[in-house]
């Protein structure tokens, strides 16, 4: 199994701690001119999200987590597990909900998305930053109201709901940020 | 990472700061010539390394093998040794594997010897040189014990070592390796005493376990004559009432190149030519190493000893 030291420490590193993956945050170096060296490392673990705080003497070595981000196309769903596959193996992958979570009301079928692969299992999925969703219902608005700045709720085709202008009716085709869930502006043919 | 990323051929510091840098430097050597110092050079190059168990030299695998210093601290002393009396030096030092925000493993180094001096008389000038860099202010003075006691931390020189371990983890969470006492000590020290540092501070009575090159007190020798200053919880020098002892410092090389042969380090010849000038004689004097980088970065109100270099270890 791969280790690493902590004179290798940096930021997006992947570590084992207690069994589980974690990703370095911040790695800060402490050493008093004629002590002992420590590495106090803020970690984020992979699964839960939860970021605690670590501190290591220098020299140390830790296990390496072996995890791969991959980009793989979206199928589809059945309910309980998220399909996914591998654009140049054609090699698939089911991701449990849980390793999907919120991000589901994003994955639009075919799109190309960011996923974590722990142990050789998703342990995390990412949506593509910008989406191109199909509005599948929004109450009418005033046709041509450019200016007012109001805004409304549409359903998109995945399920997701954005605030959009008053403007936009239902059928027409959006890009959405999905880091914050916002309207960016209809989408361009 | 380096040649790949295009712009690191450019300084790290401003042109502003690199110029200030060069400024603090020549009123650091006004100071010294005002009080009749005379500025040193010593090599860089030595032909012994140091045994200090927490220190890693930098090997140079010449055709007579030699260590890039990690301090002037030896030169210097053979010079007063040989009757050379108040000398200061402006150098360049090397630690391998210190590297963070306030670390570069290449580094500049005030260092300064007083003859006749106690810790106590050189502390008072080391606060008058760091007054002319970051400007006046008050320096206070706490003992070892008292500023683990203003943290909250039990007694570093009574408590048990349970108690210190216990201590840690309340803070850090479970260690991930059991530490030795003077580990968790520096663990303490260097993550909750340090932050709770009035803002100028000198600390002393170190123990005698960490003494290094300092005498142990007459009046209490479970500490040291050491001393370090702290700015805004950051370590800018480490001074001592030093040790003239060459029996005393012979003991000590042996204790830490012990120490560096069971923690797996490597462990250099001991400095026999320091040695032997402790035997023709060292005068009482007291010194002091002062982290120029440091400094200047706090003068610069930086965060980062990368504000005030041209070209930190990942450009040089």
């Amino acid at each position: 199994m791969a280790t690493y030291s902590t004179n290798q420490f940096k930021s997006g590193l992947k570590i084992m701690l207690d069994g589980e993956p974690y990703t370095i945050v911040e790695n800060e170096f402490v050493k008093p001119g004629k002590g002992q060296a420590f590495n106090r490392v803020k970690v984020r673990n992979l699964k839960t999200g939860k970021v605690i705080d670590r501190t290591f003497k220098s020299g140390d070595s830790v296990e390496a987590a072996d995890v791969l981000e991959t980009q793989m196309q979206y199928l589809y769903t059945d309910g309980e597990f998220y399909h996914f596959m591998a654009p140049e193996s054609f090699e698939q992958h089911a991701a449990p909900a849980a390793a999907v979570g919120d991000n589901a009301k994003w994955l639009k079928e075919q799109e190309l998305c960011s996923v974590t692969l722990y142990n050789g299992a998703p342990l995390s999925v990412e949506p593509p930053p910008h989406v191109t969703l199909k509005v599948v219902q929004t109450d009418p608005g005033l046709k041509g109201d450019t200016s007012s700045g109001g805004s409304k709720p549409a359903t998109l085709e995945t399920g997701a709901v954005v605030q959009v202008p008053l403007f936009i009716q239902e059928g027409e085709v959006l890009k959405v940020d999905t880091r914050t869930g916002e309207y960016i502006s209809r989408a361009k043919d | 990472m380096g040649a790949a990323g295009g712009a690191d051929w450019r300084p790290a510091a401003s042109r502003e700061a690199l110029r200030r840098r060069a400024a603090r430097l020549a009123s650091i050597r006004a100071f010294f010539a005002e009080r009749a110092v005379t500025e040193v050079e010593t090599p860089v190059l030595a032909a012994a390394g140091v045994t200090d168990a927490q220190l890693d030299g930098f090997p140079v695998p010449a055709a007579d093998s030699r260590w890039l210093q990690t301090s002037p601290e030896y030169a210097m002393k053979r010079l007063l040794a040989a009757g050379f009396g108040d000398c200061y030096q402006i150098t360049r030092a090397f630690r391998a594997g210190e590297r963070g925000r306030r670390h570069n493993p290449e580094f500049s180094l005030l260092e300064w010897y007083r003859v006749g001096f106690d810790h106590h008389r050189l502390m008072a000038e080391v606060a008058a040189l760091v007054a002319e860099v970051l400007g006046p202010g008050t320096t206070a003075t706490l003992s070892y014990a008292e500023a683990f006691r203003r943290a909250g931390l039990p007694d570093p020189l009574t408590a048990p070592t349970a108690r210190l371990a216990a201590a840690a983890e309340d803070h850090h969470g479970a260690l991930t390796a059991p530490l030795e006492r003077d580990e968790l000590l520096d663990l303490l020290f260097g993550t909750m005493v340090q932050a709770a540092l009035p803002a100028r501070c000198f600390v002393t009575e170190f123990p005698a376990s960490q003494a290094a090159l300092a005498r142990l007190s007459p009046a209490d020798p479970r500490v040291a004559e050491r001393f370090e200053l702290f700015a805004e919880g950051i370590e800018l020098a480490n001074g001592f009432h030093e040790l003239t002892d060459p029996e005393e410092q012979r003991a000590r090389f042996a204790a830490d190149t012990a120490r560096r042969r069971a923690a797996g380090r490597p462990t250099p010849a001991i400095d026999g030519r320091l040695l032997a000038a402790l035997e023709s004689g060292l005068p009482p004097c007291a010194g002091v190493a002062l982290g120029l980088d440091r400094l200047f970065m706090l003068a610069e109100g930086a965060d980062s000893v990368d504000a005030v270099m041209a070209f930190p270890w990942e450009r040089a």
